[in-house]
């Protein structure tokens, strides 16, 4: 298979094409719900992010609008795959995995359980050989991360009351 | 075309055979088609021997010290800046070295604030007074310039209080001049434009443009970035009061770049940036600032880049400036039967004829969509070919907007570019569609 090839992995084209969780949509009343516009100044590209977050702390839904390549759109809808139903620390650990994926030059993370966990994602591995792609990739997760702050689930699940949307 | 002789193979193979970056392969082997000339050009052997032989023989600081090296040091130093000026057809004191084209506009806008200032003040001499802005007069750009040549302009209106116009850009990439003479009108005090768009490739109507703003007595700011490396540029002759353009487009290094200024106009303006190198007399209380163009040359120079630039601009004009816009012509024809593939669509010109100028109307370079697929995948699928090309804005969102586009991919070619090499990005893009299953 060429760099190429593994780059573009048949999973991400159809993800590309067959996006999961696009179109944006109001969360359900009593529940946390953060959004975030991240957008890629040196390519334009951009994602509007919407994140619901049950009374028990884990994601209900993730909802979002964008434009971009099709690698950020892949990766934004593989990853609204992989954090539905999950709890803050699993929504954590999954964004550090997928970090460390992206920074393994082609390499990936070499534990099974690592993958598994990434499981769709793991198809991202060939971009990291690319490092003016990885950022295509990374974008879906810098909103998920900062509408979950927004939201005040993360704080929630620290311990910390949220905050109030005056305060955020 | 009516256009003087384009190179020969045997010119072309010569002119390749300078470039040492030519002859390498990326991705796995594959021969590099380098297409991106518009963001920085490669460089000929003698550009590179210029710059280590300053540094291996000559290296001093110029325009001080009695002794030897800093005296073939200054000569080297100003023997590039007759080389540049008189590339462009313009004296040499006219020319101004700065570290790039952004620099030289931000120099313009930033005398223009400070000339604004020091009126306020009541400080500054009469002939300043020509640069000052405030509210109710009008700066008029287009709609196709690099933010280089807009986000400086935004930023003088609104610091002083001056209002933004625009000339827009129509449906073939061409500035829409059917408001010109309501758009540049007796309030505008600055018309500044690109020569040639790095989008869309098309040559402004200098003259016309030029026309309008002496009509209204309005100061003209050419940003010439994209034609002194492609076309004849002949400065006094297209009458602009401003130009500035960068080394690196031009095969020369990078960290260089050129302000050309009207004796008169530069005479008149205060200094942008101040410290050493740029003054006469200091005391404790105030300094009295050199003659241009040291005046605008404060600290020490990009010395060995600016001879760099001057072989760069000896090059160019030994093999003919004439010889290098028809060679370029060609491959912009060549390039734009890219409309002909399915699902590819041109931004800008699609055709490459005569302006009245005797010269191409557009340059080589070409952006484009791919109907379904993202620039940045077209841009990858080329790159995997070992075919170089820009994605995303160019650096241009305004005129993206203007098309309803986010991003393109844009071929550009420069004088080492062959027919060959756009044939070959030709049949890539052929295949883009496929790879992505876009029918």
């Amino acid at each position: 298979m060429s760099s190429l090839e593994q780059m573009y992995q048949q999973v991400i084209l159809d993800h590309a094409k067959h996006p999961v969780g696009r179109g944006l949509v109001d969360a359900p009343a009593g529940h946390l719900a953060g959004e975030s516009h991240q957008i890629n100044p040196t390519c334009g590209d951009e994602v509007t992010l919407r994140v619901a977050v049950r009374p028990d702390g884990h994601v209900d839904t993730v909802t979002w609008e964008g434009q971009g390549c099709s690698i950020s759109q892949a990766s934004v809808s593989v990853m609204t795959s992989l954090v539905t139903d999950a709890s803050m620390a699993e929504v954590a650990r999954l964004d550090a995995l997928f970090h460390d994926l992206m920074g393994s030059r082609g390499k990936g993370l070499g534990s099974d359980d690592a993958e598994d966990a990434l499981g769709d994602a793991t198809a991202f591995t060939g971009v990291s050989q690319y490092p003016a792609r990885i950022k295509c990739a990374l974008l879906g997760w810098a909103a998920l991360k900062d509408s979950l702050a927004r939201s005040g689930a993360l704080a929630a699940a620290q311990g910390s009351p949220p905050q109030t949307k005056e305060e955020a | 075309m009516t256009i003087a002789t384009a190179l020969s193979a045997t010119e072309l193979a010569a002119v390749r055979a300078d470039f040492p970056l030519l002859a390498r392969t990326v991705r796995g082997g594959r021969p590099l088609v380098y297409l991106d000339s518009a963001a920085t050009s490669q460089k000929p052997q003698v550009v590179l021997d210029a710059e280590v032989d300053f540094y291996e023989q000559r290296n001093a600081a110029v325009h001080r010290g009695a002794h030897q090296l800093a005296e073939e040091a200054t000569e080297a130093f100003e023997d590039a800046r007759a080389a540049v000026a008189g590339f462009v057809g313009a004296d040499v004191g006219e020319i101004v070295w700065t570290s790039g084209a952004t620099a030289a506009i931000n120099l313009v806008s930033a005398a223009m604030l400070g000339s604004t200032l020091d009126a306020a003040l009541g400080r500054g001499s009469d002939a300043s007074r020509r640069f000052v802005l405030g509210p109710g007069d009008e700066i008029v750009v287009t709609e196709a310039e690099h933010h280089a040549n807009l986000v400086p302009w935004q930023e003088l209106s609104a610091r002083t209080g001056a209002t933004l116009r625009w000339l827009r850009v129509s449906d073939d990439g061409r500035l829409d001049l059917s408001d010109l003479d309501e758009v540049v009108n007796e309030r505008t005090k600055v018309l500044a434009f690109a020569h040639v768009s790095n989008v869309t490739g098309a040559v402004a109507p200098v003259a016309t443009l030029v026309a309008a703003a002496r009509r209204v007595g309005a100061l003209t700011v050419l940003d010439a970035c994209q034609s002194v490396p492609h076309l004849p540029v002949d400065l006094h002759a297209l009458d602009v009061d401003f130009a500035v353009f960068s080394g690196h487009k031009m095969l020369g290094p990078t960290g260089v770049g050129a302000l050309y200024g009207r004796r008169e106009l530069l005479e008149a303006m205060p200094p942008a940036t101040t410290g050493g190198s740029m003054v006469e007399i200091v005391t404790m209380e105030r300094t009295t600032f050199s003659p241009p163009p040291q005046r605008f040359e404060a600290g020490t120079q990009m010395v060995a880049q600016a001879v760099g630039m001057g072989v760069a601009a000896q090059w160019l004009g030994e093999l003919g400036m004439q010889a290098v816009a028809a060679h370029e012509a060609e491959l912009a024809a060549e390039m734009l039967k890219i409309a002909d593939i399915p699902g590819v669509r041109v931004i800008g010109p699609s055709t490459v004829g005569v302006g009245p100028d005797g010269l191409p109307d557009r340059v080589a370079a070409v952006s484009f969509v791919v109907d379904g697929v993202h620039a940045h995948d077209v841009g990858q699928v080329l790159d995997d070919a070992g075919i170089a090309v820009r994605v995303g804005h160019h650096c241009a969102q305004p005129l993206h907007r203007r098309f309803g586009v986010a991003a393109t991919a844009r071929a550009s070619a420069s004088v080492y570019t062959t027919v060959e090499e756009i044939v070959a990005f030709r049949e890539a893009l052929t295949g883009v569609r496929a790879f992505f299953s876009v029918d």
